[in-house]
């Protein structure tokens, strides 16, 4: 018996040593996307967020976000409120890290201060929408160990399980567009009891600099709430060289002003 | 009187001629009801639903106005587990850690969307200019001692928790898991939730036995409810055994019992059939219909089989001509009695309450195929099998019988005018009475307590926190406005008042966080633990706070989309259905008096839901008794061919309700949704006693010539012993279903019980005294003539 399952073991090493592992494949992906979207120093961009309940009220709050792109660690980005009113000049600065939290800051004009929140809860939704704030942060590899499922008409189905022990999700299942430059068109997300939450469709790509894919609408449906977010992209803009020094407190504290 | 004679003749001899075919073709009819039975049988389907939405017909207002809270919201039902570790203290190092083990295992609950505990509360708090939001107890198997004890003193004093998470001492709490249920098929998803919710208690009972573990919430109603379909439906056996025991006594014939046998087995094979075709899924009020048929099925057989029996062992005829002779007889009397039970179950359309619906027409179609299998089946099967006719022996005892029924109706007879005013005088003292009922549909006061859903139930409410609640959507008027110190203050002193009602367990609202994160924004100073005064505050406040919540505990379930509305959750001791009404309609009096007008909110919940349905349904009902009583006097009034006894029978007929609701009043004083239908249901079937004892009445009075007293002596010697059998029956029958988990369904058997002995006391005492009375004028009428 013991002698049965040496072999076994044996043989299927060798066999993996010779074909790629779907948790080797998946991470080749990933890195790939990462690699495709390489290079694109700065942006900033207008976004529209919409958010509707079953009942198919709306609410609608407006942001610019800024991205500076640091490849030693995870990215770095600035999001400003433009509306509601109550919350205009309102700014989140967060640096994301590859390994570990990440950073994050809030500037409040009411009372002109700038608050770390320094919670590591990075699973709650972001201001009431269908996003949680891990959905929106900038996707370091580091943040997720991956296993490649299936080719599906040029899609590559992966299947991500998020680091983070207090993420909102057992898994993420993504699809990367192997032609376009390993865009991703669809998430689904899974809950903590693995069952289908929500779903992130792209659409509408652009592709900016001959590189880079952005999509202008991204659009979340949560299936057990029957809830929706859709954020509208517009005015991309690849030029504004941005610095490091467009990323500190004090920028965070001028950007809300 | 000739014409009358006339279409007396037709119906007898309809019913002689439908007889002789019948016992003909025996074979025939007998597989053709058995290919009826059987063919509708087959397209039986048994589906219970246990959502407590089904007690809610659609366009119910107070359902309408809570599915529109849920869905501004988050619509959630709900699962509450009560921990109670032995030694008193929440707050151990291996305690808390049960509980975070427990919590993080709820999470996996199917359907779960939020779960809320002791040690995941979300816990703010200022540490040097930052706000830190995290859980309360994490990792609490790493704390020391002074953590602990830090813990402690931070629950103890935190008011989302007091008296909802935790109760005062700290030595009992609770995990809250909400789950959203799709909706599609509940009698999938609920068992769902409640199998997986069972093994994990059982699982963490196994890993801490020094916990003891209730549940309560919406779910486990909903399971309960789920559970008394199927308890009541098991009822049905032992209402056969009563069945097939009772018949044999009355009968003392093995074929006659076979014969009752098949037919109230085929008769409920059919509904089981039409329960499937129609797609109803079974409540507990619906899943009595088998008893029910039972119960009221087997008088048309006992009629029939008697007349019968009695006319071969007395009168010696040979076994077929007894039973043309019998049906002959009973032809009419069982299509009348059929006909009015059918209408009283019927009315129950007219209620508001759908498993009533259900119930009346699964009953009311048995019924009419029980009607059609003892005028088919029955005596085919008698035609066939070998009854044979034992001598005479039995005389003597009968004779004995007959004499005390004869005293009775001499005694009557004696007294009518001075039985008639007792009568009345009871009667009115009664209904009187009656009118002190009151309303109360509670709905864990609809199990008893060998159910364990009550017994955990009342176990929170005694130790931790209530069951009931009150929500209110409390608006502001604008996008964002939530976040207007106006707002927040109106809101604030809202919360205080609740605060301030003594019925008031607990109350969440909207300010209390605002209150919070106001006073962590200031260094935790506690002069800050107030509603911000400033509206770009609050609302920056707001966005810092939910930006720091982890995945489920977000605000969503307590602030729409908009920012333009909160959810006021008060949670109430176990109060009557009356005063919870009442003290609803207080709150949305304070909201009117205090608070601008986009701040005026109805109060609504699953709670008041059920409050209000006993009223609602009786004011439905009540066009529909009406209609009832009016159908069914109009059929008396044809069958006896008289209009004004027709009239007078609405006494008989009427007044044994009032004397029920009467003494209920004197036995427990509260009512609920399923006694409103008594009325039409009971009044289709005591109708049948008035029916009999009248019509032998008329036929005294009318072929034989007797005056009214000898009619009245003539009426109790010749139906008295029947009246008295067929009321063991309903007895037997309703007395099973009184025995019932269920209130709804116990109660109102109760009341029948109640009612049908009521009828038969009436029937006995005030119909003939005013058969008397009222026939002197008649007499000297019919002399003049």
């Amino acid at each position: 018996m013991k002698k049965t399952i040496i072999t076994v073991v044996a043989l299927s090493i060798i066999g993996f040593a010779n074909a790629q592992t779907p948790e080797q494949r998946g991470l080749d992906i990933a890195k790939a996307a990462e690699k495709a979207d390489l290079g694109f120093n700065s942006s900033s961009v207008q976004l529209k967020m919409t958010l509707k309940n079953k009942n198919g009220q709306t609410s609608e709050r407006s942001l610019t976000t800024r991205t500076l792109e640091l490849t030693e660690d995870g990215d770095k980005s600035l999001i400003v409120f433009n509306s509601p009113k109550d919350v205009k000049g309102t700014s989140t600065l967060t640096f994301t890290h590859k390994v570990g939290s990440d950073d994050q800051w809030l500037y409040l004009p009411s009372i002109k201060r700038v608050k770390r929140i320094s919670s590591n809860n990075k699973s709650g939704p972001f201001v009431g929408s269908e996003f949680a704030y891990e959905d929106l942060s900038s996707q370091e590899v580091e943040k997720y160990s991956y296993k490649f499922l299936e080719e599906k008409n040029g899609l590559l189905i992966v299947e991500q399980d998020p680091v983070d022990p207090k993420s909102g999700y057992t898994r993420r299942l993504v699809s990367y567009n192997k032609n376009k430059g390993y865009r991703i068109e669809k998430v689904e997300f899974y809950d903590r009891k693995n069952a289908l939450l929500k779903t992130l469709t792209y659409s509408d790509y652009k592709l900016y600099k001959n590189k880079f894919w952005r999509a202008s609408v991204f659009n979340m449906v949560n299936h057990q709430s029957n809830k929706e977010t859709r954020l509208e992209f517009k005015d991309y803009n690849f030029d504004v060289n941005l610095t490091d020094d467009d990323f500190s407190q004090v920028a965070l504290k001028r950007a809300g002003n | 009187m000739n014409a009358i004679k006339k279409v007396r003749d037709k119906s007898n001899r309809f019913a002689k001629q439908w007889a002789e075919f019948v016992i003909k073709r025996k074979w025939y009819v007998l597989i053709a009801s058995l290919i009826l039975a059987m063919g509708l049988g087959s397209q039986g389907n048994m589906e219970f639903d246990g959502d407590y939405h089904v007690f809610f017909s659609k366009s119910n207002p107070e359902l309408e106005a809570f599915d529109a809270l849920q869905e501004k919201y988050t619509k959630d039902d709900n699962v509450i587990l009560v921990l109670s570790p032995s030694n008193k203290n929440v707050f151990t190092k291996d305690n808390l850690s049960a509980i975070e083990n427990l919590t993080a295992e709820a999470w996996n609950t199917p359907y779960s969307s939020r779960v809320d505990a002791l040690t995941n509360f979300q816990y703010t708090s200022a540490q040097g200019d930052d706000l830190y939001v995290d859980d309360l107890s994490y990792e609490s198997e790493l704390k020391s001692e002074s953590e602990i004890e830090q813990i402690k003193q931070r629950a103890l004093k935190e008011p989302l928790l007091v008296n909802r998470i935790l109760n005062k001492s700290g030595s009992v709490t609770a995990i809250n898991i909400t789950v959203r249920l799709p909706g599609e098929d509940s009698a999938k998803e609920i068992p769902e939730v409640t199998a997986f919710v069972r093994e994990m208690i059982a699982n963490f009972k196994e890993k801490h036995p020094n916990f003891e573990v209730h549940s309560s919430g919406l779910v486990p109603l909903n399971t309960a409810f789920f559970e008394a379909s199927m308890r009541d439906l098991m009822l049905t056996m032992i209402m056969l055994i009563i069945v097939i025991i009772t018949t044999f006594i009355l009968t003392r014939n093995i074929y006659s019992t076979i014969a009752t046998l098949v037919v109230v087995m085929f008769s409920i094979m059919s509904a089981v059939g039409f329960v499937g075709l129609m797609g109803i899924k079974l409540t507990p009020p619906s899943s009595v219909f088998p008893t029910m048929i039972l119960t009221l099925a087997v008088a048309d057989s006992i009629h029939i089989l008697i007349t019968m029996l009695q006319k071969m062992r007395k009168d010696g005829l040979s076994k077929i001509d007894a039973l043309t002779e019998s049906m002959r007889l009973n032809f009419m009397p069982v299509f009348i009695t059929s006909l009015t039970t059918v209408i009283g179950f019927l009315t129950m359309n007219f209620g508001d309450v759908p498993p009533f619906w259900d119930l009346g027409n699964i009953t009311a179609f048995g019924m009419t195929m029980a009607f059609l299998f003892s005028t088919t089946a029955l005596p085919a099967l008698m035609a066939i099998l070998p009854v044979k006719s034992k001598a005479k022996q039995k005389e003597e005892s009968k004779f004995i019988k007959v004499n005390w029924y004869t005293t009775l109706g001499e005694f009557v007879v004696k007294q009518p005018r001075r039985l008639t005013i007792i009568s009345l005088v009871i009667i009115g003292g009664l209904t009187y009475l009656a009118t002190k009922n009151s309303f109360n549909d509670e709905f864990i006061n609809y199990f008893d307590e060998s159910v364990e859903f009550r017994t955990d139930t009342d176990y929170i409410s005694d130790n931790l926190t209530g069951i009931y609640n009150i929500e209110y959507s409390i608006g502001s008027g604008e996008s964002g406005g939530i976040n207007n110190p106006e707002y927040l203050k109106n809101l604030n002193a809202f919360e205080n008042w609740l605060e301030e009602q003594p019925e008031v367990v607990h109350v969440n609202a909207f300010s209390e966080v605002a209150r919070r994160v106001n006073r962590s924004m200031h260094g935790d100073n506690e002069q800050f633990y107030r509603v911000p005064d400033n509206r770009e505050e609050a609302a920056q406040y707001l966005l810092l706070y939910e930006l720091s919540l982890p995945f489920g505990l977000d605000l969503n379930n307590q602030i729409n989309v908009d920012k333009s509305e909160t959810r006021v959750t008060v949670t109430i001791e176990n109060v009557t259905s009356a005063d919870m009404i009442v003290f609803a309609k207080k709150g949305e009096d304070w909201l009117k008096n205090n608070t601008p007008e986009p701040m005026h909110a109805i109060g609504v919940s699953p709670t008041l839901m059920f409050s209000k349905l006993g009223f609602r349904q009786a004011d439905s009902m009540f066009k529909g008794n009406i209609i009832a009583l009016i159908l069914i006097s109009l059929v008396l009034m044809f069958a006896l061919r008289n209009f004004k006894l027709g009239l007078l029978s609405i006494i008989p007929n009427v007044t044994p309700v009032l004397v029920g609701f009467g003494i209920w009043a004197l036995y427990k004083g509260q009512i609920n949704t399923g006694m409103v239908i008594v009325f039409g249901m009971t009044l289709g079937i005591i109708v049948d006693d008035t029916v009999h004892f009248m019509s032998k009445f008329l036929r005294a009075r009318r072929e034989l010539g007797y005056d009214a007293k000898q009619a009245v002596i003539y009426a109790f010697e010749t139906v008295g012993k029947a009246l008295v059998t067929t009321t063991l029956v309903l007895l037997a029958g309703f007395a099973i279903l009184s025995t019932s988990s269920f209130a709804l369904n116990s109660y109102m058997a109760r009341i029948t019980v109640i009612i049908i002995i009521s009828a038969l006391v009436i029937d006995f005492i005030l119909l003939p005294s005013l058969l008397i009375l009222t026939s002197k004028k008649n007499t000297s009428i019919k002399a003049n003539n």
